[in-house]
């Protein structure tokens, strides 16, 4: 407590979420200095009180329990415990649920930095850029081992896996540039898997967006030039096509087009016009929807999600695309409307 | 009853070195447990102060990255398997659970002897491999991380696998014990609470243990013969591996803590010269505490893709263990009332385990609601939630009981005011180690960081610091035991006027314990006079 005048120890609330978190973590921090404080300054006060050189050795009292306050205590508790959970839940639930409209970005995370794929086409390394006031949801996948994104400011963090995709989504409501940290431990330079999220107004934003430019205070540092951006946490940016039209290319690049219409007739294989976000049936009967990690898997390991009606022929492509190849084409595939 | 008959006692009888070596005496194997989880406690406690150093600025303070990552793994992989989970079910367990219900030694002697062995092999092995080649992975060893890594983490596993052995033997050994040798009126409801616990303990060493050992079996496999279990790259399913993890190390924690629990209940009504309070409510919450601990390991992973649904049942039954375990901080609490209280040393550590102990459990709350474990998983707030636990909890329970039975097991008693100023060194050294981290972690600092930016500065520092105090009161605490050895004054038979068998027998006990077997007409601890 006496920490809490000394330094500022309450963290920045630049998102949706961050007042949210901080609502509920502020309950259990009252009613655990309330609690704590009923333990200690009853122990205290009995150490004091029972001390043996006032009560002598042979005068104790004869007390084996008593039942009812024990249930008491174990049921009051029982319902605080219960609020917490269900709190925590329901904010919990609205952490997992992005809306539809949400600005969707591609992270890529390994051994030591993160990257971020613009769908048109921008790549930035250790520097994520999003609009204020606007929710952006992020598909996060790793190259390698597991690493965790997390910004405190914003009170979100999820594990970065390889080989499929996890989501985080956040709405920013406060510009400014914000700390990125890797909390899954990932190798020697673990602590220096560093990035930038900055906040811009919305018009700065749509600005950043045709020029490439940064508004005043926020430009990206320049590494100095010995540092690569492996170990510096530095910035970097490339500007490349739009990443559905890179998808496009690749299509036909890799031959999918031979088996796979995009026009809504089928082939050799299913079309793939209107997948994403619709169920597809598949020959064991099970039913399921069609999201990024479905692409990816019918990408990479097509004999482990069958379509019904369909023979097992597509060939698997995993180790041949990079992860930002399968993203420009999940990316091409969700534009096929 | 204490025995008048002067037969040698356990210590010097036998004598000889390999005496010692073959003996099957559950006392003598429990003193060489502790001798040798006491020697791994040191040894995990240099490289935490080598961690902390490092952490004291940011940057690069003493040492580079890749040795600050292997220095925590070894802090965190000694001090769990070679040091908390052994110390107080095999060595307190193993003097006092027999002596306690009366027993001339644990039900399969030659098999205690055989754990210890199988122990010390585990642990060997692992050292030799953390020596050889070190280890960078974290004392959970996540894949696919720990199956790229160039370092020899096979080795390591396969220690923690055969360690895993030992454990399940102990465990076995002592339920059979309870349930076989208790002493005529040794009713279950009679028993001590600390071998209640140590019962409830055992249970779970030996239906939780199995599993780790499979668990490494699959990576060692995995790593030796590439067949893909955790690795995605090979095919695998790399959040698989972190449930088998935390299936054995979550009951694994209540290994560490339960026993802690136990010896607390003893000390509490003894110094206080009180009837514990809520004698079943404890000791049916030990075992209650056990059973919960079985089902709750997801609350580990709620950030790393696990379904919300998943993480919904996790949620809701991590909170349950809150119930138990307040119960019991709340009886012993209570038990201090209208007591006669004597603060000696065993007693310090007993309060100061309720203080630590009630603020590790409380932030646990924290860590179980779903949406506030988002921000504080993998910081430093887990990091100073399981040390406020861990070594709040169950290590202030170990040096309780260290202090309190250390006359009876070695017939000595060591200096009353080294062991009050060591108390406080370590009771201020551990809050400033790590309180200071419930800040840092909400703050945001990640957990297994070896460098931070600048506005961690002061916390860190502070925590560092707090680090040498604990240092110097364990440093204090060597010396006054080591001195109490050679002191020409005997101990009293029953120093602290406890109720329990251990406290009617000879210190140090003779070899076999009881000069005839005891007959037990009351409940442990009947302290108080009854108001009519
Ligand atoms: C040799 C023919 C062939 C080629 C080449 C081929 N596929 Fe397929 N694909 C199939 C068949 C047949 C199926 C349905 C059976 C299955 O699920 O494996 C399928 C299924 C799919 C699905 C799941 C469709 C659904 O309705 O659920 C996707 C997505 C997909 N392919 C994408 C691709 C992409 C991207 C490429 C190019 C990189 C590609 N395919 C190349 C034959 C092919
Ligand atoms: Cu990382």
């Amino acid at each position: 407590m006496i920490a809490m005048l000394l330094f500022q120890w309450r963290l920045p609330q630049a998102s949706n979420f961050a007042p949210m978190v901080d609502r509920l973590f502020d309950f259990i921090l009252w009613f655990s200095i309330i609690s704590f404080l009923i333990i200690v300054v009853g122990m205290v006060f009995f150490l004091f009180k029972y001390w043996r050189k006032k009560i002598p050795e042979d005068k104790s009292a004869y007390i084996t329990g008593h039942t009812k306050t024990e249930m008491s205590v174990a049921f009051f508790l029982l319902v605080v415990v219960m609020v917490i959970f269900y709190w925590g839940w329901i904010d919990y639930k609205a952490m997992k649920t992005a809306p539809e409209d949400a600005l969707e970005i591609n992270v890529i995370a390994r051994q030591w930095l993160w990257q971020f794929q613009y769908a048109d086409g921008k790549m930035l390394t250790n520097e994520l850029v999003v609009p204020k006031d606007k929710p952006v949801s992020l598909i996060m996948t790793s190259q390698d081992v597991l690493h965790s994104f997390y910004v405190p400011d914003f009170r979100i963090k999820q594990d970065v896996l390889p080989k499929m995709y996890t989501n985080v989504w956040f709405v920013a409501n406060k510009t400014g540039p914000y700390q990125v940290f890797c909390a899954e431990y990932c190798g020697t330079s673990h602590s220096q898997m560093l990035a930038k999220v900055k906040v811009l107004e919305p018009d700065d934003f749509e600005q950043w967006q045709m020029t490439g430019e940064l508004p005043e205070g926020m430009e990206t540092k320049v590494a100095p030039a010995e540092a690569s951006a492996a170990v510096s946490g530095a910035a970097a940016s490339t500007q490349g096509e739009p990443l559905a039209e890179k998808g496009k290319t690749l299509f036909s690049n890799k031959g999918c087009t031979a088996c796979h219409s995009v026009t809504g007739a089928a082939g050799v294989g299913p079309t793939l016009k209107g997948l994403f976000g619709h169920p597809v049936e598949l020959v064991d009967g099970q039913k399921v929807n069609v999201d990024e990690n479905y692409i990816r898997q019918s990408i990479t390991e097509p004999q482990s999600n069958m379509v019904k009606g369909f023979q097992p022929i597509m060939p698997t492509f995993k180790g041949q695309l990079s992860e930002e190849e399968i993203n420009a084409l999940i990316s091409f595939i969700k534009s096929l409307k | 009853m204490s025995g008048h008959t002067e037969v040698g006692n356990y210590l010097t009888h036998p004598k000889g070195f390999w005496s010692w070596v073959t003996t099957i005496d559950h006392k003598r194997i429990g003193i060489m447990y502790m001798a040798t989880t006491m020697t791994f406690f040191f040894i995990g406690g240099i490289f935490a102060l080598l961690v902390r150093l490092e952490l004291l600025t940011p940057g690069l303070t003493v040492m580079s990255a890749d040795t600050y990552n292997k220095f925590f793994t070894y802090h965190g992989a000694i001090m769990v398997f070679m040091f908390i989970i052994p110390i107080i079910p095999a060595a307190l367990g193993n003097f006092f659970l027999p002596i306690m219900i009366g027993a001339k030694d644990v039900a399969f002697p030659r098999l205690n002897l055989a754990s210890y062995y199988i122990f010390i092999s585990g642990a060997a092995l692992a050292v030799w491999a953390l020596m050889a080649h070190g280890a960078d992975t974290g004392w959970t060893f996540y894949t696919p991380y720990s199956i790229r890594t160039n370092t020899s983490v096979v080795l390591v596993a396969l220690g923690v696998f055969v360690m895993g052995f030992s454990s399940i033997l102990t465990g076995l050994n002592f339920i059979t014990t309870v349930h076989k040798l208790r002493c005529p009126g040794m009713t279950f409801y009679r028993m001590p609470l600390f071998v209640w616990a140590v019962y409830a303990t055992a249970i779970i060493q030996v239906l939780a243990t199995p599993v780790i050992g499979i668990t490494t079996l699959l990576l060692v496999m995995e790593r030796v013969l590439k067949i893909g279990i955790f690795d995605p790259a090979l095919g695998g399913d790399a959040v698989l591996f972190q449930h088998f993890f935390w299936f054995y190390s979550h009951p694994a924690v209540y290994i560490m803590i339960l026993p802690g629990m136990g010896i607390i209940s003893e000390v509490i009504p003894v110094f206080a010269r009180k009837h514990i309070f809520g004698y079943k409510a404890i000791a049916y919450s030990s075992l209650a505490i056990a059973g919960i601990s079985f089902i709750v390991w997801g609350h580990h992973m709620f950030v790393s893709g696990q379904s919300p649904l998943a993480n919904l049942l996790f949620s809701v039954l991590t909170m349950f263990v809150a119930i138990p375990t307040a119960i019991k901080v709340f009886n012993w609490t209570a038990t201090l009332y209208k007591g006669s209280i004597s603060l000696k040393t065993p007693m310090l550590y007993a309060v100061s385990f309720l203080f630590m102990f009630t603020i590790g459990g409380l932030t646990g709350l924290f860590l179980a609601a779903l949406s506030v474990d988002v921000h504080l998983h993998d910081t430093y707030f887990v990091v100073a939630h399981f040390h406020y636990v861990m070594m709040g909890g169950t290590v202030m329970g170990l040096l309780a009981g260290l202090h309190y039975w250390w006359p009876k097991m070695f017939g000595k008693m060591y200096n009353e005011w080294g062991g009050k100023i060591s108390w406080a060194l370590i009771f201020i050294g551990f809050n400033m180690t790590f309180f200071t981290q419930f800040f840092l972690g909400y703050l945001g600092m990640p957990r297994r960081y070896y460098d931070y930016p600048p506005q961690y500065a002061g916390l860190n520092m502070i925590s560092t610091i707090g680090s040498w105090f604990l240092f110097a009161g364990f440093l204090l605490m060597l010396i006054y035991f080591i001195r109490s050895f050679f002191s020409k004054e005997k101990a009293a038979d029953n120093p602290w006027g406890g109720k329990t068998l251990e406290w009617q027998i000879p210190s140090p006990p003779t070899e076999h314990n009881f000069h005839e077997t005891p007959t037990v007409t009351g409940k442990p601890y009947d302290y108080g006079v009854v108001k009519l």
